[in-house]
């Protein structure tokens, strides 16, 4: 509840400071400020300290999972505004703004993590989408941002009302948006309660861009501005997916065995498409896309198995992912040229800042030592815990080997190609990303220093 | 009236909506559409609160929650169209089209 307040509450000082202060410099500071102030109360949250008693009902539930969950979000954005803040400067002139609407989702990410009741998910949802239409198109004379985000909201619209449908269906065969005890109503699944649920996963299945509702993402994705990219194919993604997971493991836990084989069918086809697409592009930023639906099917996997390695997993992966792919977009935006040769020879001109990206491309193909393949050992080992789905687990560690191919061709130009890709960065850029490479091991090696907060 | 009537009408309204969506080309009508998808569902969500607060032995207040969710979805409608609007606005003052075919740029 901390943060959640909070996070409008900066939401609305933003707006102002950017109409007060002139500097940017200054913008950027109270966001970086505001940002860590909201992580720490989060954290003081999950200590037990509340500054705010507020009756919501049962609509809320801030457990260990959610508090959690939050506080990776919110560090993910801190890492986000950290390394890429200053490049928000080049797409408009709205720099405040653009603060502002990132507090905003911030907040429609706590709700989403927190939801009792099917409202309360999807007003999160909303939130989180609205501003992100905006964040899209930030770019206002670019026509790539401008397609990138009409699709998006038609998209976003049209799974929205799916969403709702789904919602509505599922009132009328249980009577209650209360997802406890729509459990217990629904125990003996009827007409309306099926095509509800099923509505439910489609619009999910959209909004975190799993096949076969994958197909807006790689233009959404190329289109919007870089550092705005950054932030939706990680931060948002990965909360939309708390989402998922607390959905279906506290509405319809009770069907499970039912609804297996078609996570199991949406995760196998998400691997499929989301690896072997990538494999052709010729753009790292539309590979970074595929790669982002791709480590979705490996996401997906928690949602088959939903135990309590699964819970474990999807916040590591969260974490994970979500590090890795910030530092990769952070160097992607400083580059002229986003194709694979843009990458040429970058390591002779900026050693330190290659080899961070080598670390995150390690930990995203899931290579030992690195947070990456602890993520994707615990979804697998979930998996195996459920007793079926071995060929899904012999799937999942195929296309896994088949990702290292298009990671390593990064690698492989900026080491073993010549030319002269090179970026201005300053000093603390190099050293944060360096800490986050760190950070990145140290989670690969101690994965406990996170899940250990789960159950203190 | 029976409550069926209600569930085919709201069905009816959100299948031409989403036949709307996937067939039509200009952005305004495939807005449209959405929007009419919306107001299907606030018209199953009214008739399933009835139908909840009419059932024997129910509490005073059965079926509440879903009116006021009703109004949830408005507000949220009101400020998706208002989203939803300036982005075609955006497009429309550079290719002078609102025609999603021109989505089809994006694909390389």
């Amino acid at each position: 509840m901390n943060a959640l307040i909070l996070s409008a509450v900066l939401g609305v000082v933003m707006m102002f400071s950017s109409v007060l202060l002139k500097q940017k410099s200054a913008v950027r500071g109270i966001a970086i400020t505001g940002l860590a102030v909201l992580l720490l109360v989060n954290i003081l949250e999950s200590r037990g300290i509340s500054f705010f008693k507020i009756d919501v009902s049962g609509m809320m539930h801030f457990d260990r999972f959610a508090l959690l969950s939050i506080s990776i979000a919110l560090f993910a954005t801190l890492v986000f505004f950290i390394l890429s803040a200053k490049d928000m400067e080049k797409i408009g002139a709205d720099y405040g703004e653009y603060f502002a609407l990132i507090f905003f989702i911030t907040c429609g990410i706590i709700l989403v993590a927190s939801f009792k009741s099917l409202l309360i998910l999807f007003l999160g949802i909303e939130i989180i989408s609205i501003p992100l239409y905006i964040l899209t198109g930030a770019d206002k004379r670019n026509l790539k941002s401008n397609e990138a985000s009409l699709k998006y909201f038609l998209m976003g619209a049209f799974s929205t009302g799916l969403m709702l449908m789904g919602i509505a269906l599922l009132y009328g065969a249980s009577g209650t948006f209360d997802v406890e005890r729509m459990r217990e109503m629904i125990a003996a699944p009827g007409v309306l309660s099926v095509a509800g649920m099923l509505l439910l996963l489609f619009s999910m299945s959209f909004k975190v861009s799993a096949a076969p509702f994958h197909f807006w993402t790689p233009d959404v994705y190329d289109g919007a501005p870089t550092a705005f990219t950054s932030f939706m194919a990680t931060i948002v993604k990965a909360a939309v997916f708390i989402g998922f997971i607390r959905l279906f493991d506290e509405t319809f836990g009770i069907s499970q065995e039912k609804w297996q084989i078609w996570f199991a069918v949406i995760a196998a086809a998400t691997l499929f498409i989301g690896n072997i697409t990538a494999v052709f592009q010729q753009s790292v930023k539309r590979m970074l896309a595929y790669s982002s639906i791709s480590q979705a099917g490996f996401m997906l996997l928690s949602l088959y198995a939903m135990n309590v390695s699964a819970k474990e997993g999807i916040l590591l992966y969260a974490a994970a992912y979500s590090l890795a792919t910030i530092g990769i977009f952070a160097v992607l935006n400083k580059l002229n040229d986003y194709t694979f040769e843009g990458f040429n020879g970058l390591a002779r001109q900026q050693p330190v800042i290659a080899a961070a990206m080598v670390i995150f491309l390690l930990s995203l193909a899931g290579i030992p030592l690195t947070a990456g393949f602890l993520a994707k050992f615990f979804m697998l080992k979930a998996v195996i815990a459920t007793g079926s789905g071995l060929w899904l687990v012999i799937f999942a560690v195929v296309m896994a080997a088949v990702s290292v191919y298009y990671y390593f061709r990064v690698i492989q130009a900026m080491y073993f190609k010549e030319g002269n890709a090179t970026i201005a960065a300053s000093g603390g850029f190099k050293w944060s990303l360096v800490g986050l490479a760190a950070l990145i091991i140290l989670l690969g090696i101690f994965p406990n220093l996170l899940i250990y907060w789960l159950y203190f | 009236m029976p409550i069926n009537y209600y569930i085919f009408l709201a069905i009816a309204l959100f299948c031409i909506g989403v036949v709307g969506v996937l067939t039509r080309r200009n952005a305004i009508i495939i807005f449209m559409c959405v929007e009419l998808m919306l107001n299907a569902v606030n018209l199953l969500l009214v008739a399933f609160s009835k139908m909840h607060h009419a059932v024997p032995g129910a509490a005073a207040n059965a079926g509440t929650d879903g009116q006021l969710f009703v109004f949830f979805i408005m507000v949220v409608a009101a400020a998706e169209v208002s989203v939803g609007l300036a982005i075609i606005v955006m497009m429309y003052r550079n290719i002078h089209s609102v025609d999603v075919n021109f989505l089809n740029r994006l694909k390389h």
